[in-house]
């Protein structure tokens, strides 16, 4: 358990390192933030009456998913994990006493935070201090802020393992471009990213409310709020910690099957 | 090359340009099956845009008096636009890699044109199926919006298309001069491409004064968006509004301005 967190650690530190990178990434946020809340406010002023959830609700649900859209995003890949099962410099990896699976999570897991904790707060910061219709207002109280934090968690925890099993695929086909391509923005959909899932029509909400991309990013940018409250945001948490189980199972056996007829090609 | 320049300047860019291009396509044919699945998410990724949208309007039916299939004219114009730039403009959008690689120095060896080398460097041709999906929902949009179509109507359509084509590839052209100087792409510049393509999908005027005046006088993305649509939908009569998006294409001149700006200060990152 040790070397995974000093793994974990050392890549949290590189991450932090790239600040340029993050000060482009924070003006993108903002400004995708800012149009989406405009067009969110154009369609509740053209009829209120079919908005599914309150604006505040709306605004914090925004600016979370841009704050830590690096943190939560089920299409953002680590190059380098991508390259070393392509380049073969894989089996460097495979000579060490380690886990790739245990190793390439934790990884993944720090270089997410890291990204999103240098984007994050200038974020969140500005967002606070907007005018009213836009701003960032504060969680609906203290349990549901302690529930946003802990399901904040588990959805970090669900993307990494789904984009495990990404990776792993790697392992099976060489290059898991295709299937990454194909994926991805589906995913994105299916998350909420483009529009969140309480804008969805009834059943294919309720389908969508059960699948593991829901867990990434919907429970936890609605508990803040408290759209997601009670017996639901319970179900909800069970539903994450369910996904993280069985995806981190199924990671954990097709890793374990691959290394175990693994093929250098050279390199 | 070794064929004869006996041709005038432009045929025989029009026929290096073409062989460039069919390198690029002969070698994408050797892998059929990545080159499948790209097209396939580059469908996707426009097509669930397309579905956000179409969820949104099932809920709310309209959006500051636009109704659904108006609002599906001005976002399959702008896919379109967007789409054919970005297949064409790919080499300037990976340009920043180029100059941070220190290949440049090659392209400024060799006696042809910069430019016409950088965009015969890639060519993104699995977006064609963006375009096809744009094709099919202006097709769509233009039958069920109940426009009464007159021949300056459809003629500021074809306008709103060159304009919005050469607008993104301006941005492209900066993005790309940017990187002179920065010596990397800058990753804000992105929120005039991708955001662009990604917001204006509805027009423009529902963002708020604020936003449709940074559109009209920064980046005159609205002159190729949001007026002449007005005109095209009946809202306005005036029929400069039609002829606008030319007024859009001059944006072309500060960019390509730029782009020699940097040409001339370029200097080699050595790796």
């Amino acid at each position: 358990m040790k070397k995974y967190i000093s793994y974990f650690r050392m890549w949290l530190v590189m991450g932090l390192q790239y600040r340029a990178a993050a000060f482009g990434g924070i003006v993108t946020q903002f400004f995708w933030g800012f149009m989406e809340i405009a067009a969110m406010h154009a369609f509740h002023e053209s009829n209120p009456a079919a908005y599914p959830m309150t604006m505040e609700a709306t605004c914090s649900y925004i600016w979370f998913q841009q704050a830590f859209i690096a943190m939560l995003s089920a299409r953002l890949f680590d190059g380098q994990i991508l390259d070393s099962v392509r380049s073969g410099d894989i089996a460097y990896e495979l000579c060490r006493p380690v886990g790739i699976y245990d190793m390439w999570f934790s990884r993944s897991t720090a270089s997410r935070l890291s990204a999103a904790g240098l984007r994050c707060i200038p974020i969140l910061l500005v967002a606070v201090f907007l005018p009213k219709s836009y701003r960032l207002s504060a969680p609906a109280g203290l349990p549901q802020f302690f529930f946003f934090l802990l399901t904040l968690a588990l959805a970090v925890l669900v993307a990494v393992s789904f984009i495990m099993l990404i990776y792993i695929s790697g392992l099976y086909t060489v290059s898991s471009d295709g299937l990454r391509r194909l994926c991805s923005s589906l995913m994105d959909f299916l998350t909420g990213a483009y529009i969140p899932l309480p804008f969805f029509p009834g059943t294919i909400r309720r389908m969508l409310e059960l699948l593991p991309f829901a867990s990434m990013q919907n429970v936890p940018l609605r508990v803040y709020s408290g759209d997601l409250a009670g017996a639901a945001m319970y179900r909800a948490l069970l539903l994450q910690i369910f996904w993280l189980a069985a995806m981190v199972m199924i990671g954990k056996i097709l890793c374990r099957n691959a290394e175990r007829k693994l093929m250098i090609q050279g390199g | 090359m070794h064929t004869k320049n006996t041709d005038t300047k432009g045929t025989g860019a029009l026929r290096l340009y073409c062989h460039y291009l069919s390198i690029i396509l002969r070698s994408k044919m050797q892998y059929k099956k990545s080159f499948f699945m790209i097209s396939l998410g580059s469908f996707f990724a426009s097509f669930t845009v397309f579905l956000s949208v179409f969820f949104m309007f099932r809920r709310f039916s309209h959006v500051k008096g636009y109704t659904f299939q108006e609002v599906l004219l001005c976002y399959s114009i702008v896919l379109m636009s967007f789409s054919l730039a970005e297949i064409c403009a790919r080499g300037l959008e990976s340009f920043p890699g180029m100059v941070r690689r220190g290949e440049f120095d090659r392209v400024m060896l060799r006696p042809r044109s910069l430019l016409l080398q950088i965009l015969g460097t890639q060519l993104d041709i699995e977006r064609f199926t963006r375009v096809l999906q744009a094709v099919v929902i202006l097709v769509y949009a233009v039958t069920a919006s109940g426009i009464r179509w007159t021949p300056l109507k459809i003629a500021t359509v074809v306008f709103m298309l060159a304009g919005g084509c050469t607008l993104f590839s301006g941005i492209f052209l900066i993005q790309a001069a940017l990187s002179f100087f920065f010596l990397d792409g800058l990753e804000f510049t992105n929120i005039f491409t991708f955001g662009l393509n990604e917001h204006g999908k509805y027009p423009v005027d529902i963002y708020g004064k604020g936003v449709l005046w940074v559109l009209t006088f920064i980046i005159p993305f609205a002159l190729v968006q949001y007026y002449p649509l007005l005109y095209v939908l009946g809202r306005r009569e005036e029929i400069r509004y039609a002829f606008l998006p030319f007024a859009a294409a001059l944006f072309l001149i500060p960019c390509y301005l730029l782009w020699r700006c940097g040409v001339r200060h370029y200097k080699s990152s050595g790796s």
